[in-house]
């Protein structure tokens, strides 16, 4: 008995499980102004100053909708394939907290703005407009309400436009989740409408997690991760509620629906509230707007509005391109480098896997800033350095110098490797430097020509010492062999 | 003195026109009237007249403002503690228009709290007498500024109307008394109580004050509220003398509760109209009755939602008492009203998760079936007309233990309300030497049409309502 009780155990203990992760997004919109008043948006004001007696849910005041708001909610509803309602309307979720001036939060519940949709691998659930609340400032050394000496609310930031996207729970590792939202902050991007920053809290993301035994098919409980405010903390947070999940059903016990809050420092997450806790909303029809009735002029403006989206220029980059898939998709996910890229392009003849590969591997690195067009490699000289190098007029390692220079100092490609004297070693000096090696290294000489191939190493890493890497390692050999009679 | 206070207000502006009146000696009239009444129908009045333009159409003729709206830098409380020592940072819509007008704010009238009471007897600050007997209720919410046009304290005022918070006061007070369509008047300024059924509208001594008062009330889209609809045309100043060709509906007369003396003076008031020329037939307006029911679903859900911003964070009154829960909690015990507090907890309860379909969901649905009663009755007759109040005033203190009796007191104008329909209340007569109102609706922006008829009424009837002393 005893035994088969601890055979059972074990059983529990090696069952491989399952992550299913949905995502929750809230996206602060770049609108000119707030969702529902004529306040200015901009990040890092004197607090309270961004303020009317509408976001301050003063007596008698009535909320007006931000119709560039609207437009950007269907430019993101379209980009992610969704369906627009053709009536939508805007609710009231109730509770009680400082950073809501009007005790309420005015969102979209059961009718929002779009609905089923799809970016990469991932099915879109819904999209709704709604606002920000304000931001809360606690004094004290916890950083939260809890345990603060005093907090104080900025009201700048409420009533910014928010739109929350949520996807279907398609998600099967943190590993995905971060390359997926990679996605969508650089689709959310392309479009510009948003910072999509997640340090400044403009692109937020919660996360569903369940696990449940691989292979199966029905859902676990799930539990709200809140707060991971990078793709580090996104992955890791979900990374150590998997963790922590299997260890509870590995132990026997269940999983209790909660929303748990990520502490990025120790890496922990700690209860917010149980499912007992949870607030009832008390959600109603919003009476003091009229629905949100997109018109055939809207639909069409938003369509006109949407640029290509990363998603299909990675797809171009690899089908007309013929990129590697990762290096299309690391230039189309970061869309001012895949700019670069296609200006680089067009400037010059350089074969396009080659200066992908210089704009990923080699520029990137040497960047001061993430827009590689504030750098002073413009895309014109990498093309032109790049195509030097396929012409054969300067080796790889000369040309990483004067990439270098190029990043440094600015200037032209040819004029860096002329001043040097980085260019290719001419026919004349090859072939003394070529005889020289010869005569340096009688005895890989002598074993090459009596047919010991790999001798000749010896030789070409002569001239190459030499040349500082100025020569063209198939032509070396080539030389070489002419000179050793073979 | 007294001769001025006997014009109307559409007089009184003539004679400013005229160059026979100072704008400022009408003002100042006004001022020291409601400066110094024993009413308790003002809560705060103006130190000096404001300058107004020579041009203005309403030449200065001064309005009293319900307390519900916000007026910059004035005291502006819902009569509710809650917001006590609170002065907006702007000015309502609907005020706006009328300052620009040429009406400058007299003062601000007392009322129930946060408009929700049908006596007047819920304000924070008092309660109004009657001026018709000063042991009476004036009727509510907007009692203060029925009984200051009642007993010559203002020329004119404004109220807001959710369920009858215009229409009953004016009939208790015996004055006219209109609720415009839903979103004929803006509502940006006006403290929400019921976002979708709250309307501005006016309290005056005859039809044609009403009908001018509200020229100036309505017009074009309000850029601060999605719910405001552009008035279609202006509203025409009443003249009608005959109801002929006119189809009067009638609703409710026969109605348990009714008092005999109210059903009375308006069965007179029918055979005025038949006198006229108006056709007078009885009509069925099915799901009406049932709109008291829905309405204390809808309004006080919406109230819990639209109260919910008087937590003592940002302004008016605060409780502070430990942490921040505690702080809500006694900001809110202390700020509101026992009727307020009610309405909080019937309106939270019915969105609960659980009950809303119970609830809210059936309630608009009625609404809804209201809706269509009076299209159809609209298809029958011009106009529907009732008592507008079931009763006369009644006794300070008569219903305040009993709230089921008082919500009785809308039962005539609540399905107006749900229906987001147009209706005024005019003077039918007396009984027993107090003043009883007539209610006639129309179609949504009838106002002009109403009035008009209203009118002709009026001149029938003949009603003595001056009540000042």
């Amino acid at each position: 008995m005893t035994q088969r009780a601890a055979g059972a155990g074990d059983e529990l203990a090696e069952r491989r499980y399952e992550p299913v992760i949905g995502l929750e997004i809230h996206v602060q919109l770049k609108t000119r102004t707030k969702m529902f008043c004529g306040c200015e948006l901009a990040f890092g004001e004197e607090p309270n100053t961004l303020t009317c007696p509408v976001c301050l849910g003063h007596p008698g005041t009535l909320p007006v909708l931000n119709a560039e708001a609207v437009h950007f909610g269907l430019m993101i509803g379209l980009a992610l394939g969704c369906e627009i309602a053709p009536r939508s309307i805007f609710h009231r979720k109730n509770y009680f907290y400082p950073d809501l001036p009007k005790g309420y939060q005015i969102s979209q519940y059961d009718i929002p703005l779009a609905t089923g949709g799809r970016l990469g691998d991932v099915r879109i659930h819904r999209v709704h407009l709604e606002e920000d609340a304000a931001k809360l400032v606690h004094a004290g050394s916890s950083g939260r309400i809890h345990g603060a000496e005093a907090s104080a609310v900025d009201f700048n930031r409420g009533g910014t436009p928010l739109v929350e996207i949520v996807t279907e729970p398609d998600i099967h590792s943190p590993q995905q989740a971060g390359e997926w939202l990679r996605l969508l902050r650089a689709t959310l991007k392309r479009l510009g409408v948003s910072d999509v920053n997640m340090e400044e809290g403009s692109l937020r993301c919660d996360a569903n997690v369940s696990i449940r035994p691989a292979g199966t098919a029905t859902l676990g409980t799930k539990t709200e991760l809140k707060n991971m405010n990078s793709f580090r903390f996104l992955e890791r947070g979900i990374e150590a509620e998997i963790a922590r999940q299997e260890e509870i059903l590995r132990g026997g016990g269940a999983i209790e629906q909660e929303t748990l809050h990520f502490d990025p420092a120790t890496g922990s997450l700690s209860s917010l509230r149980s499912k007992e806790e949870a607030h009832d909303y008390r959600y109603f029809p919003e009476p003091d707007l009229v629905p949100i009735a997109p018109t055939d002029e809207m639909l069409a403006r938003a369509r006109e509005a949407l640029p290509e989206l990363p998603a299909a220029r990675a797809e171009r980059f690899e089908r007309d391109l013929g990129l590697p898939a990762a290096t299309a998709k690391l230039l189309a996910f970061r869309s001012e480098l895949g700019d670069y890229f296609e200006e680089a392009l067009a400037a010059d003849s350089a074969d396009a896997p080659a200066l992908a590969n210089w704009v990923t591997v080699e520029l990137v690195p040497r960047l001061e800033d993430e827009d590689p067009f504030a750098s002073k490699v413009k895309p014109r000289a990498l093309a032109r350095l790049v195509a030097m190098v396929s012409e054969r007029s300067v080796s790889q390692s000369a040309a990483k110098e004067v990439l270098d220079v190029l990043a440094a100092e600015g200037g032209e490609p040819a004029a860096i490797v002329e001043q040097r004297g980085l260019g290719m070693a001419g026919a004349n000096e090859l072939g003394a430097i070529v005889e020289r090696a010869i005569e340096a290294n009688p005895k890989a000489a002598e074993e090459f020509r009596a047919g010991k191939q790999k001798a000749i190493g010896a030789i070409v890493g002569f001239v190459m010492r030499e040349t500082q890497g100025r020569a063209d390692g198939g032509e070396v050999n080539r030389l070489i062999r002419e000179k050793l009679g073979a | 003195m007294s001769e001025l206070l006997e014009l109307s207000a559409a007089a009184a502006a003539e004679r400013v026109r005229a160059g026979e009146l100072s704008a400022r000696e009408l003002f100042e009239l006004y001022r020291e009237r409601a400066a110094n009444e024993d009413l308790g129908a003002f809560l705060w009045v103006a130190d000096e007249a404001p300058e107004v333009p020579a041009d203005a159409p309403l030449c200065g003729v001064p309005v009293a403002v319900k307390d519900l709206f916000c007026v910059e830098g004035v005291p502006s409380t819902a009569a509710s503690r809650i917001l006590e020592g609170y002065r907006p940072p702007y000015t309502a819509t609907a005020v706006e228009r009328l300052i620009e007008a040429g009406a400058p704010v007299l003062g601000k009238t007392n009322m129930d709290e946060f408009a929700m009471g049908s006596s007047n007897e819920n304000s924070g600050y008092g309660v109004v007498l009657n001026p018709w007997d000063r042991e009476r209720v004036p009727g509510g919410s907007s009692g203060g500024s029925a009984a200051a046009v009642a007993a010559g304290l203002a020329p004119w005022a404004i109220g807001t109307d959710t369920g009858g918070s215009i229409r009953q006061p004016a009939a208790l007070c015996g004055i006219v008394g209109l609720k415009p369509t839903y979103g004929a008047v803006s509502r940006y300024g006006m403290i929400a109580f019921a976002s979708s059924l709250d309307q501005c509208g006016p309290l005056t001594r005859d039809v044609t004050d009403a009908a001018l008062l509200l020229r100036h009330l309505v017009g074009r889209r309000d850029p601060c509220d999605s719910t405001h609809l552009e008035f279609p045309g202006e509203v025409s100043l009443p003249g009608a003398e005959s109801l002929t060709g006119l189809r009067f509906g009638v609703w409710g007369l026969e109605e348990e509760g009714v008092e005999p003396g109210v059903a009375a003076a308006c069965r007179a008031a029918l055979a005025r109209i038949e006198e006229l020329g108006g056709a007078v037939e009885e009509i069925e307006l099915p799901y009406a009755e049932h709109g008291l029911s829905a309405y204390y679903v809808i309004a006080p859900a919406e109230a819990s939602a639209n109260l919910a911003r008087y937590d003592g964070v940002r302004y008016g009154a605060r409780s502070l008492d430990g942490d921040l829960t505690s702080m809500y909690e006694r900001t809110r015990a202390e700020g509101f009203g026992a009727e307020v507090k009610r309405r909080i907890m019937i309106g939270t309860y019915a969105l609960s998760s659980g009950y809303y379909e119970a609830y809210y969901g059936r309630a608009q649905k009625v609404r809804t079936k209201i809706v269509e009663s009076f299209r159809a009755a609209f298809e029958k007759v011009d106009f529907v007309v009732t008592p507008t109040s079931p009763t006369v005033a009644f006794k300070l203190g008569e219903r305040t233990a009993n709230p089921l009796a008082m919500y009785l007191s809308d039962y005539f104008t609540v399905p107006m309300s749900l229906a987001g329909i147009p209706a005024i209340s005019i003077p039918a007569g007396l009984s027993d030497g107090l003043p009883v109102g007539l209610q006639i609706a129309g179609p949504p922006f009838s106002e002009s049409r109403i009035l008009d008829a209203a009118h002709a009424l009026e001149q029938a009837i003949g009603f003595e309502g001056r009540r000042w002393r």
